[in-house]
């Protein structure tokens, strides 16, 4: 008796602030998520009615929605790609004997510790006033064109800043990856006769396969989620062909208090994110082997 | 044993890296620079040197600010989050590895499944929540929020360490006579330090920069975060770069001591957190 009371309190202790917070944080609030995306609450009245999916269709069919799905996704896309590549080659390039190459990797993390937010809007002033004063110096046309004025420039603004922002974190997971493939291996394939593009693609790939997934998922699902860095580089401008979907949840929420409809995107949102980033989790980690 | 061809590539690559390190951190000095410039010395020389040096932009940029008490209210926030979701954390996963009934391992499960919200997609009723909690507007509310939303990476991260660790120690200890509190605030913590600098380094990075959370539920001058801080100001002063500029330094200053006072457990950090994320 004396030691299931024990057991309890200890179970308590240990596990209900944890649940508590858990429940009140994520639990609760998600479930609520899907009731208030059911209604045409304004955030604010004390009443409101059940309209169904009613906002689940709106949401589908609101041409701006829609449309922050496409840019976000094109923008998943360039930054994640590129963030790997150049991650990827960075991480090679410092696990040589190189004599400095902690400054240098120390270089390449700096930006990965600021937050975006500031940093958006210190790339817009790059981006306008710099760019303005080395065009007007030059004359070249790629720095006389207003970049975040433009839609296509826009785009590319950002995936530029977020690239250099999270460089440093996938060249940091690529770098431990790499120093976990054993040197036999890759001297057994020398010896081989693999060496170069083949002893990359067929030998090394295949080992840091977990780095792949780990860096992958992050660029994917860290972008899917961007906010911070877009709302302060480009607000979403020119004419909202920027928006992202987290912006167009946020606006349609807190500026224009339409909570059901912010929800009913939110809920959509969700499955989104979970589909693209399972499917992408189930795909890499197939590929995984055991060195 | 590096032949010589090697030896001139490596000092090749040494030299490029140089380059592309100095164009990589460009942008950051060009705040520096332009942030002790007169706005029209800013629009005519911006590539060289202030010619004369405008402290004041900083004086400025201070009171805009109001630097002092952001400073403060993003340092209160960051270490009660964090120190707060380290304890709950490592209890939590402790108990589950240790007494890992049906109920614990479910908890586990549903800790794991929710690392793949996104914020976004649960703040609208997050902001209701905290409402009915008597939370909005103060520091200890965001700090509550803050626990939830670090709590499932921290579960899992601690949770795979503490599997890891041998029972015999603790069984030891037990048997001796202690309690199961002692045992786990005198010996199982002690041991959890590695995976505890990871937490810690994790959570105080996106709890410093997070903008989102801060901006929605803390309203008010007094309340404002560094982040929030300085988007309040550039919507007064989105033109006047000898303003935002010096507030830019300002407030990417205290994350950058933070990287070079800690750099080689940030780096280490992330690189376990990622692995095992």
């Amino acid at each position: 008796m004396r030691k299931r009371l024990l057991e309890a309190i200890r179970q308590t202790v240990f596990m209900g602030p944890a649940v508590l917070v858990y429940l009140a944080v994520l639990l609760i609030p998600f479930l609520l998520g899907l009731y208030y995306s059911m209604t045409d609450w304004n955030g604010a009245s004390a009443s409101y009615s059940w309209v169904g999916f009613d906002n689940y269709r709106s949401a589908l069919f609101d041409p701006d929605f829609i449309r922050s799905f496409w840019f976000t996704i094109r923008l998943t896309l360039a930054i994640a790609l590129l963030m790997n590549v150049i991650g990827f080659g960075l991480a090679f390039l410092l696990t040589k004997k190189l004599r400095f190459r902690n400054l240098w990797r120390a270089v390449f993390f700096v930006p990965n510790v600021l937050g975006g937010l500031i940093l958006g809007f210190l790339w817009n002033f790059i981006f306008t006033k710099c760019f303005e004063a080395i065009g007007e110096a030059t004359n070249w046309h790629l720095f006389t064109i207003p970049w975040l004025g433009n839609e296509n420039t826009a785009f590319w603004s950002l995936v530029i800043v977020s690239v250099w922002h999270g460089l440093g974190y996938v060249m940091i997971i690529y770098i431990a990856g790499l120093a976990g493939v054993p040197a036999e291996i890759r001297e057994a394939a020398q010896i081989d006769g693999a060496a170069g593009w083949t002893l990359l693609i067929q030998v090394t790939f295949p080992l840091i396969m977990a780095s792949i997934t780990v860096c992958l998922f992050w660029t994917i699902s860290s972008t899917l989620r961007i906010f911070d860095l877009n709302y302060s580089l480009t607000s979403g401008g020119p004419f909202g062909s920027t928006e992202s979907v987290a912006m167009n949840i946020y606006y349609e929420a807190f500026r224009d208090n339409h909570f059901g409809l912010g929800s009913a995107k939110a809920v959509i949102f969700f499955a989104v994110v979970v589909v693209i980033t399972a499917a992408q989790v189930l795909l890499t980690k197939r590929k995984e082997v055991e060195a | 044993m590096i032949g010589r061809r090697a030896r001139k590539r490596l000092i090749a690559a040494e030299g490029m890296l140089l380059v592309v390190s100095v164009a990589f951190l460009y942008p950051l000095a060009l705040a520096l620079m332009n942030s002790l410039k007169t706005m029209n010395d800013i629009l005519m020389n911006m590539g060289s040197l202030p010619r004369e040096y405008v402290w004041s932009n900083y004086e400025t940029a201070w009171n805009v600010l109001n630097f002092p008490r952001a400073l403060l209210n993003s340092l209160l926030i960051d270490v009660f989050s964090v120190l707060g979701v380290t304890l709950i954390s490592a209890m939590c996963a402790y108990q589950i590895v240790r007494r890992s009934g049906r109920f614990n391992r479910a908890m586990f499960g549903l800790f794991v499944a929710s690392m793949v919200i996104p914020f976004h997609a649960i703040m609208i009723p997050l902001v209701q929540v905290l409402r009915e909690l008597g939370m909005i507007n103060s520091l200890h509310g965001i700090v509550f929020a803050y626990w939830g939303l670090s709590l499932a990476f921290a579960i899992f991260l601690y949770h795979g360490f503490v599997k890891a660790l041998p029972y015999e120690i603790e069984e030891a200890a037990l048997i001796d006579g202690a309690s199961v509190y002692s045992v786990f605030f005198r010996i199982v913590l002690p041991l959890l330090k590695p995976i505890t600098v990871t937490v810690v380094i994790i959570n105080a990075l996106w709890i410093w920069n997070d903008f989102l959370l801060p901006m929605i539920v803390l309203q008010g001058p007094d309340n404002r975060t560094i982040q929030v801080a300085i988007n309040t100001m550039f919507g007064q002063y989105m033109k006047r770069w000898d303003v935002a500029l010096p507030g830019i330094v300002m407030s990417l200053a205290p994350s950058v001591l933070f990287f070079l006072l800690m750099q080689r457990q940030i780096v280490e950090g992330i690189s376990s957190g990622g692995i095992k994320g």
